[in-house]
């Protein structure tokens, strides 16, 4: 009982089901291509030494501390000020503000803050934190010149966060005479810190991995010391991945990849955790 | 399949009809993820006449009514066994188009859902998707009528579906399904996010609609059932308790929980 | 006084309230900040070179003698990126999105869903490394005349690297179309395809514009692969295998020199990247009131 128009219209609907599993799949090789290609010509430079040596013109020599440290106080420096900033932010917006026109205003304008291309950023660290305020090349100006990037970003997963929490939660504690404070300190933030700990995890990885406004403030130069203090100048992972990258040999090309593989571990170490944290979050909450 | 079958089967019910059975649910069974929601559930449906299945809710009704133009398809996990029928064709057969199948029996749900798009295209899109023969503005001018809808829209019928009222929309809903002039219309509780005023229109509509079209109502509004329909099924945590003439289930019911429902002591 | 005035915990109240606006501020301040510095840099730029100069010129030689200040080639550049990546990532985002929200099962749908998160966190120094070490050898491999330095390469990569969050926000979109229509439209006896493209794709079409109209933001703000793979040729050219120089690559390339404050070429700096502040924001400022649009549609 099957007409020739159905069956002709089933056809297309497998074709077309068919086409979208054929393009997820491409689309999945090809990301298991790149992350395949990206990291194998890298694995036999990965070593203690390789991560234990300063830059250097001889490939066999040359290594990733400085840009391990220097990343390592960039995340830590951009942790201290953007973290608490952030969710402080948060708790205003979500918990604190009227709503009213400027309110709103500010929603907008993070949500907007958020799409700023990293290098845009850039200029802001190079005229402002480098030029205005003579902080230099240093770890400090790269700090703030992240904070200001991944502060849109915290704001944003943090107020959803909040915005998660029951509002008869917060009704219960009021009820009892509690001050906003008291509410959001003892029952708004502890519901809503799983949601905060993986916006701010995301966050830093994505300070970890930028790469543009690093260059821009300058830190794009031969460093072959640990920075020992925030106004110390400094290398970082990306910008060393970068560094190698553009030139021209291949041996070069392997370390780069060779960084290439501890940056990624890093962030899927990251990345694992917010998962986890997401998942157990999500587990209390049935 | 770990559901149990050996469950005893519902009253067997002798209703009689002058008028022919078009669709033959036998003993069928529907589980979602292991939980039975119908169990052994036997039923006719007459030509040309309103069937109300009514129960309190959760009974498996709208289950047992969505199986019948196979909308359980969409839901994962959803096992049944027994055999249901149009005119002897079994609707779950190997060789059976599920998309067939809803071509020949159409359904209105319990929320309307016009598409977001025109009222002329709301009802237009299945005919012209379906390649219908003949001319489709006929098709839908006749069904806006037939769903007494035509006097509100006919100066608009360009608007969006999204513009209409909530009762308006499910009479728009209904429209829908006319123009695929089914043999079968199935209604999920089709007034229950509608106004008393809407609803009676709607019940009016019914009336009308039976002179040409056989259609199954689900519904938990029991005088809806008793003023509308010929035949009624009482149904109680999926099993079939009693099946006849609406008068007789709600005047001489057979069964005392079906007494009980209908006189509204649960429910 | 009432014994309802209450002072216990007004003070501090006010100050935590008047810290939090604080830092609430901090993002107008940024805003108002990027602004001010380009505004005021760029204007040095036009008090040296004509606005008609930059606007209209179609060389950009700011390094070399003689100088010409023509933005065209490096919006040419850009704009080849943009189309590129687009024809990769729009399409194919599009496609994972309805798999993703129309035919995978739940547990595909939970694997898939991190991996497109992690996907869209590699930095994009990855990727620009990506089209240097394995698209443009590729590339010439299949087109001889492809340059070592090329538009193209960069565009693929460009196209991988928003693909995730096109796909992802694909199926947010799509996902947000209530089922009630997918089955209003079933029981009239429609195929999945018929249900998928005429009901449920035009239903989400404001969602699938925005997510569009943020790739494309993306594309154009998007630096390390540009300025490794597509070159720093300032290129008034349509042709993609050609090395080009983008907005993004350019500012790269300035700072990468020490560059004195001040100076024509630093303010170069500011004038393309207001140039581009301009582009990426009004693309987001459309996004995200497309975007709340269909929130509200459906909620």
């Amino acid at each position: 009982m099957i007409s020739a128009n159905l069956r002709r219209r089933h056809l297309i609907a497998s074709l077309f089901r068919w086409s979208c599993i054929a393009v997820t799949g491409v689309a999945v090789a090809i990301l298991c291509v790149l992350i395949y290609q990206v990291t194998t010509v890298g694995m036999p430079w990965l070593d203690l030494q390789f991560l234990d040596s300063f830059p250097s013109r001889f490939p066999e020599k040359a290594g990733i501390k400085s840009a391990l440290y220097g990343t390592i106080w960039l995340v830590g420096l951009t942790a201290l000020f953007a973290i608490p900033t952030g969710v402080l932010a948060a708790i205003y917006l979500e918990e604190y503000a009227p709503n009213n026109r400027f309110t709103r205003f500010i929603d907008i304008n993070i949500a907007n803050l958020a799409g700023v291309p990293s290098i845009v950023y850039g200029i802001l660290g190079l005229a402002l934190f480098v030029r205005f305020f003579h902080l230099e090349r240093s770890v400090v100006s790269g700090a703030l010149t992240m904070s200001l990037l991944i502060l849109p970003v915290i704001v944003i997963a943090s107020k959803e966060a909040i915005r998660a929490v029951p509002q008869s939660l917060r009704q219960a504690a009021f009820a009892v005479g509690a001050t906003r404070w008291q509410v959001t300190r003892a029952h708004v933030l502890p519901s809503a810190i799983p949601g905060i700990l993986t916006g701010v995890i995301l966050a830093l990885s994505r300070a970890i991995g930028e790469t543009a406004p690093l260059i821009m403030i300058g830190a794009l130069t031969y460093i072959a010391f640990v920075p020992e203090g925030p106004m110390d100048e400094f290398t970082a992972l990306p910008i060393q991945i970068f560094n190698w990258t553009a030139r021209p040999q291949q041996e070069f090309h392997e370390l780069a990849s060779a960084g290439i593989i501890v940056l990624l571990v890093v962030l899927l170490l990251m990345n694992s955790v917010a998962v986890y944290i997401r998942f157990r979050g999500s587990r209390r909450e049935k | 399949m770990n559901v149990d079958l050996n469950e005893k089967s519902s009253e067997q019910n002798n209703v009689t009809s002058d008028k022919p059975k078009i669709l033959d649910i036998r003993d069928v069974s529907i589980a979602y993820g292991g939980e039975l929601a119908v169990r052994n559930v036997t039923l006719p449906i007459f030509e040309k006449s309103i069937t109300a299945i009514i129960g309190p809710s959760g009974c498996g009704k709208s289950t047992l009514l969505r199986s019948l133009n196979r909308m359980n398809d969409f839901i994962e996990n959803v096992d049944q066994t027994g055999v249901i029928s149009l005119k002897g064709d079994d609707l779950y057969g190997a060789d059976t188009d599920p998309v067939e199948v809803r071509l020949k029996i159409g359904m209105v749900f319990q929320k309307p859902n016009p598409f977001p798009k025109s009222i002329y295209r709301n009802i237009a899109w299945g005919p012209t998707i379906n390649g219908m023969e003949g001319d489709i503005e006929e098709r839908v001018l006749t069904a806006l009528k037939q769903s007494a809808l035509w006097d509100e829209v006919k100066d608009r019928l360009q608007d969006s579906a999204l513009n209409l009222s909530g009762g308006q929309q499910q009479r728009l809903c209904i429209a829908r399904a006319l123009a695929m002039e089914p043999e079968i219309i199935l209604m999920d509780e089709p007034c229950s996010a509608l106004d008393p005023v809407s609803t009676s229109r709607i019940e009016d509509l019914l009336f009308e609609l039976k002179e040409k079209y056989t259609i199954v109502i689900v519904t938990h509004n029991m005088q809806q059932a008793a003023r509308v329909s010929e035949y009624t099924a009482f149904l109680e945590n999926g099993v079939l308790v009693e099946f006849g003439d609406t008068d007789q289930v709600f005047t001489r019911p057979a069964n005392q929980r079906t007494e009980e429902y209908v006189t509204g002591r649960f429910g | 006084m009432s014994s309802l005035s209450g002072q216990r915990s007004r003070f501090g109240e006010r100050i935590l309230n008047g810290l939090f606006f604080s830092c609430a501020s901090i993002s107008v301040l940024t805003t108002v900040v990027v602004i001010s510095i380009l505004a005021y840099e760029t204007y040095g730029f036009f008090v040296e070179v004509s606005i008609i100069e930059f606007l209209f010129g179609t060389k950009w030689t700011p390094l070399l003698q003689p100088k010409s200040y023509g933005i065209l080639p490096l919006l040419s550049g850009t704009l080849l990126i943009v189309v590129g990546s687009s024809l990769v990532a729009l399409p194919v985002g599009v496609a994972v999105g309805v798999y993703l929200s129309e035919y995978a099962s739940e547990r595909v749908r939970s694997i898939v869903k991190p991996v497109l998160e992690v996907l869209a966190g590699i930095p994009t120094v990855v990727y620009g490394f990506f089209a240097l070490t394995f698209v443009t050898p590729a590339l010439q491999a299949v087109l001889s005349s492809t340059h070592v330095f090329n538009a193209a390469s960069a565009a693929i990569v460009v196209g991988i690297m928003v693909l995730p969050m096109v796909a992802s926000l694909c199926d947010d979109a799509l996902r947000s179309v209530p089922d009630s229509l997918r089955e209003g439209a079933y029981s009239l006896g429609a195929t999945s395809f018929e249900v998928t493209v005429r009901v449920v794709l035009p239903a989400a079409l404001s969602g699938i514009f925005a997510a569009f109209v943020l790739a494309i933001s993306r594309a154009i703000g998007e630096t390390m692969a540009v300025t490794l793979a597509a070159g720093a040729t300032p290129n008034l050219t349509l042709n993609p295998l050609e090395s080009i120089q983008t907005m993004t690559a350019y500012i790269v390339q300035v700072s990468l020199g020490d560059t004195p404050s001040g100076t024509l070429t630093y303010k170069t700096l500011f004038a393309v990247a207001s140039v581009l502040f301009t582009l990426t924001l009004c693309l987001n400022l459309l996004a995200n009131a497309v975007m709340r649009r269909y929130q509200e549609t459906y909620e």
